[in-house]
């Protein structure tokens, strides 16, 4: 019987699993089918070109004067923050957009082609990283034009950038997770909401955390997102790497390796 | 019967391309599905005829390991749907009721992906894409995004990324539904060239006539359950090639009519709810003077009378005892024409 059937498998043999191989080349494919949407709706990008540059003017010239004395002094610590701040926000929009893409037609053909079944959503959070990408060169641009000149040299600046894509495409799997359990969109960003609007404003990204009462340092502290900020900052303005990069790393990993089964089950049980 | 591909392996497992038993799935207490059982043999093509929400839809997702079915289960070229998906999803092509293409791409973009996602190179990609393309009369269309697409050139790009890896089965759910009768012709023909060219084609339709001009074998569907099963020859014989329709003037001659009708025509009718009116399936049109004699002789009067082509509806009539437009409220009266399931 499974001559019959391959004969017409256009000479492929039938396996019922996919290889690793083919995950990552199913992935990239639907990662240029995320890219090329971008490319046919550029008006997506509307949140990551204002975001950065709205939150960047805002910030500094509002808190600039109070929190450290002057608006030039404050760069290098609002940059930073403002930067994963921003980054990680984008990455809401990834589960609220995975989600309506979902509900379309052509996710049942992915779901009826023989690909690997992570391919639809690996490619689309790869191909938002393309997103972080525009967030993360508006924001350092947009400090430059400000007057902020990172001491670590554009060489740090980079690695600092990638850092911050890296952690936002691990945060994203969160999001996406929401995305596939969610039933609209909407709740998506809700949810999202929720749980990001905490940990990226009780963290060290805009205020000195000596000043918080205790027992907020002690969640300000624990915060992820502090650890990113602080690797961001230490790599950017002195062209240091310290433990907070090592933190932000494993915890980054520690998120991929959690949510990512969890969504691609929760993406398979839908079906 | 002609399974015209792979021929002797295809025997030697009986030939069948689907073989489902008692397929089940309930949305809540709703049994969408309820105990189908579909048997289609390679090189065939299979028609599953059903009004709105018999299931038809929910069958061949289940069919196609888009949705898991609640019991039951279900063999593809031999391969259990539920144990050996991605094996499953090699050997078929699925062109859903919705258009399951890309929106947001244009018609090039999506063939790509699709063939890119098959395992096909760059190049092959492109060449597989402008081929499709041009067979299914899309290459005038193909780089402007599918929003500018017409519901026909949609459902063209739909059918010719279902047949990117030319699978041997090929799901086809309302192929033709919203395409005007030339798109439909040609979908039509489409259909046929697939299966001459040793592809097993499923498809589920409303309309009784495309089921007549393209399957070999059809299932009817009402309620989530198979009520007749059959060749087109079959079904048609049952529902008569004709049907009769009487009306009769005195209410209260309702029985002995249809007495003498049945055993004139030598077939059951059904008494609409209509008052006074009969409904019989007509093998031979000729019978009808027989039928007039007979109701004269016996002093019954007619009001009213009718030989006509049977539509869905009284197919449905006929075999399912009610309507497709009730299909709510089952009709106490069942009298059932279609026994096709037994022959
Ligand atoms: N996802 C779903 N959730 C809940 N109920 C559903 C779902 N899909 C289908 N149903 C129900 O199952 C029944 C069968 O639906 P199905 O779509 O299979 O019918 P169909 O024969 O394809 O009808 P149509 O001709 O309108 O396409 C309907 O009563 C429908 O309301
Ligand atoms: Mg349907």
């Amino acid at each position: 019987m499974s001559t019959t059937a391959a004969k017409r498998g256009a000479g492929r043999p039938l396996k019922n699993y996919t290889s690793f191989g083919q995950s990552v080349r199913n992935s990239l494919t639907m990662a240029y089918r995320g890219l090329l949407k971008i490319r046919r709706t550029p008006e997506q990008l509307f949140d990551v070109t204002l975001q950065p540059i709205l939150f960047t003017l805002m910030f500094t010239y509002i808190f600039g004067g109070a929190i450290s004395g002057s608006v030039s002094d404050y760069l290098p610590v609002i940059i930073p923050g403002i930067l994963v701040q921003t980054v990680i926000s984008t990455s809401i929009v990834t589960g609220v957009q995975l989600r309506e893409d979902m509900e379309k037609g052509v996710f049942d053909r992915f779901k009826s082609l023989p690909i690997a079944r992570i391919a639809p959503l690996a490619g689309a959070l790869l191909a938002d990283t393309v997103r972080y990408a525009i967030a993360t060169l508006l924001t350092f641009v947009m400090g430059y034009i400000m007057g902020y000149h990172p001491d670590g040299g554009l060489g740090y600046v980079a690695i600092a950038g990638v850092l911050v894509i890296a952690c936002s495409w691990a945060v994203s799997w969160i999001f996406a997770f929401f995305g596939v359990i969610a039933r609209t969109a909407s709740s998506v960003q809700g949810i999202s909401m929720i749980v990001l609007f905490p940990l990226t404003f009780l963290s060290n990204a805009f205020v000195p955390v000596d000043t918080m009462p205790g027992w907020l340092q002690w969640f300000v502290n624990i915060n992820p997102i502090s650890h990113l900020v602080t690797a961001v900052r230490e790599l950017a303005n002195t062209g240091t790497v310290g433990p907070d990069l090592a933190i932000s790393l494993i915890g980054a990993a520690v998120i991929v390796a959690v949510f990512a089964p969890l969504t691609v089950r929760a993406y398979m049980r839908r079906t | 019967m002609a399974a015209r591909y792979g021929n002797a392996e295809a025997e030697k497992d009986g030939g069948w391309a689907v073989e489902a038993r008692g397929l089940v799935k309930t949305f809540g207490d709703n049994r969408a599905v309820d105990g189908v059982d579909l048997n289609v043999r390679a090189g065939s093509i299979y028609g599953v005829l059903g009004p709105n929400g018999a299931g038809k839809t929910t069958t061949i997702r289940m069919l196609a390991t888009l949705l898991r079915m609640d019991g039951g289960s279900a063999r593809i070229f031999g391969y259990d749907v539920e144990k050996e998906p991605q094996i499953v999803r090699q050997l078929i092509g699925v062109t859903g009721q919705y258009a399951s293409v890309d929106e947001s791409l244009s018609a090039t973009e999506n063939l790509v992906i699709f063939s890119r996602l098959l395992g096909l190179g760059r190049a092959e990609a492109r060449r597989k894409a402008a081929e499709l393309l041009e067979e299914f009369g899309l290459t005038e269309a193909a780089k402007r995004p599918l929003k500018q697409f017409s519901g026909g050139m949609r459902r063209r790009l739909d059918l010719a990324a279902s047949l990117i890896a030319q699978p041997p089965l090929i799901f086809l759910d309302e192929p033709t539904t919203g395409l005007d009768p030339r798109t439909r012709a040609q979908m039509w023909n489409t259909i046929r060239r697939l299966v001459k060219t040793g592809s097993t084609v499923l498809l589920t339709t409303q309309y009784l006539d495309e089921a007549d001009q393209l399957a070999d074998r059809i299932a009817v569907i009402d309620r989530g359950r198979v009520v007749a099963e059959g060749t087109v020859d079959e079904l048609k014989a049952s529902v008569g090639n004709s049907l009769l329709h009487l009306r009769i003037e005195d209410q209260g001659d309702i029985r002995e009519a249809r007495r003498i009708v049945e055993q004139v025509l030598q077939v059951r009718s059904s008494a609409s709810a209509e008052a006074g009116k009969i409904t019989a399936p007509m093998a031979e049109t000729g019978r009808v003077t027989d039928l007039l004699i007979a109701l004269r002789g016996a002093g019954i009067h007619l009001a009213e009378i009718s030989v006509q082509k049977p539509t869905l509806d009284e197919v449905f009539l006929a075999i399912t005892g009610h309507g497709v437009k009730e299909n709510e409220s089952p009709e106490s009266e069942k009298s059932n024409v279609a026994e096709v399931a037994s022959v």
